[in-house]
């Protein structure tokens, strides 16, 4: 594995990325910032622009307004990138799955590399997905 | 000979050392800010892998902005800082070869790095960014003012010299600027100018994330957005050590002074860092404010008590 994708593990700058969430999801993403959780400790930090960020947290079920403002954001960001879709909501829509307004799931939009159910899920849920995602970069390189 | 022996000053001091222990005051700073909120913080090696995962990204360069002005401004800032890093290293490790004025230069290049930042942020065409460069510009107006007369306290005590090589001659003599009267107000004028200059908050409106999502550097990403990120933490060295030499006593190698050189960058770096947990961001016009009020007025007193000599 190469040593920049290598860094990259040890310190993924993540971008937070609603598409019409209840908020629900943001408030708990919010969570794992705070003294109990801490995810600096892995070298995370919130990325204010999404130019810095390397990992994109998306929650919300990806409303026809927010989806195309999603696929460019997307594209925004300097590859190599990673996504994290968090909630139901983001992996199936959810309660909103026969809204008019949800059309296709995220997964559907933009490619998908790790999945954390919950509704919403626990920060321990959240840091354990981020977890399972470097495992699985580890895996692939 | 001399060229070679300069450009070993520039590699080895002005580059190499300065960045190591720049990173690591950097780690110092994020550690001891995680311990004043209850938290872990990150292991000791982090900015070092966050600059190399940098390297790794791609550069983005916006459709809208000046391509050329983009690239250069980083190399601009990285550039004054070396300069400056070469000057006060070479200074203080070998002490005769300072040059008439070399003050003024360092005061100047420590100018340069804003100037960089406020071009990379209006090159980049965005206009969060462009907000951010203003406001840069203004805290520039704002503190250049106290700092320069605050600078002008040692010239003064010192016997109006312009060679930080005398300055530090001086205060091995007489005992360093900061137990006088006037050099304690400058000093304390200084260190909140330095945090202007690093644009640590109370004075980091330029970078307000939480307004205006990181403001000059919003558009940059991968190596150009490592070398910003380098730039600042060597400045984290650079601007203690020059206060340490014009206020402190300057670096010297033998014995208990070395250790004492230690401890009192330390200090000023734990000062930066508890001054930046501890205060909540200032609006831009309030940083205004406050270096064209109070700080210039505290720093014509302390020019006026140089002048009497105490
Ligand atoms: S998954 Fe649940 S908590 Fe999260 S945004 Fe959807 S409805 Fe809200």
């Amino acid at each position: 594995m190469s040593v920049t994708l290598n860094a990259l593990l040890k310190s993924p700058w993540v971008f937070h990325l609603s598409t019409g969430s209840c908020n629900n999801c943001d408030i708990e993403v919010l969570d794992c910032l705070t003294p109990r959780f801490d995810i600096e400790r892995f070298g995370m930090l919130l990325a204010g622009s999404i130019k810095h960020a390397d990992v994109l947290l998306v929650t919300g079920s990806c409303n026809r307004q927010s989806a195309e403002r999603l696929k460019r954001l997307y594209d925004q960001v300097p590859k190599p990138c990673l996504v994290v879709a968090i909630g139901e909501c983001s992996q199936s829509r959810g309660m909103f799955i026969h809204s008019y307004n949800c059309p296709k799931p995220l997964d559907a939009i933009i490619p998908v590399d790790v999945y954390i159910p919950g509704c919403p899920p626990k920060p321990e849920a959240i840091i354990a997905g981020v977890v399972n995602l470097i495992q699985k970069v580890k895996g692939a390189a | 000979m001399t060229y070679l022996m300069y450009i070993g000053y520039l590699v080895v001091f002005g580059v190499a050392v300065t960045a190591v222990i720049g990173l690591l005051a950097s780690w110092i700073d994020r550690k001891v800010t995680a311990r004043v909120q209850y938290r872990v913080g990150p292991p000791l090696l982090q900015p070092v892998i966050d600059l190399v995962k940098l390297l790794g990204k791609e550069t983005l360069i916006p459709s809208g902005a000046s391509r050329t002005m983009f690239l250069a401004a980083p190399l601009i800032g990285f550039a004054s800082v070396i300069a400056v890093s070469t000057i006060l290293w070479t200074n203080s490790l070998s002490g005769g070869r300072s040059f008439l004025g070399d003050l003024v230069v360092v005061v100047y290049l420590l100018a340069v790095p804003s100037m960089s930042i406020i071009l990379g942020g209006f090159a980049s065409g965005n206009p969060l960014a462009s907000v951010g460069a203003s406001r840069e510009m203004k805290l520039v107006m704002a503190y250049e003012l106290p700092f320069v007369l605050a600078c002008l306290v040692p010239v003064i005590l010192s016997g109006y010299t312009l060679k930080l090589g005398d300055i530090v001659g001086y205060q091995t003599q007489h005992g360093a600027i900061a137990l006088s009267g006037g050099g304690a107000l400058a000093l304390i004028v200084c260190i909140l100018c330095m945090q202007a200059k690093l644009a640590l908050v109370p004075f980091d409106a330029p970078e307000a994330e939480t307004e205006i999502c990181g403001g000059v550097l919003i558009e940059y990403s991968g190596p150009v957005l490592a070398l910003y990120r380098l730039m600042k933490t060597m400045l984290l060295f650079v601007l203690p050590f020059f206060i340490i030499i014009v206020f402190m006593g300057g670096l010297r190698l033998d014995g208990i002074h070395l250790v004492l050189f230690v401890l009192k960058y330390v200090g000023l770096v734990a000062l930066i860092t508890v001054i930046r947990n501890t205060n909540p961001r200032l609006r831009i016009d309030q940083a205004m404010r406050f270096f064209w009020g109070p700080m210039t007025v505290v720093a014509v007193i302390a020019v006026g008590l140089a002048l009497m000599g105490w």
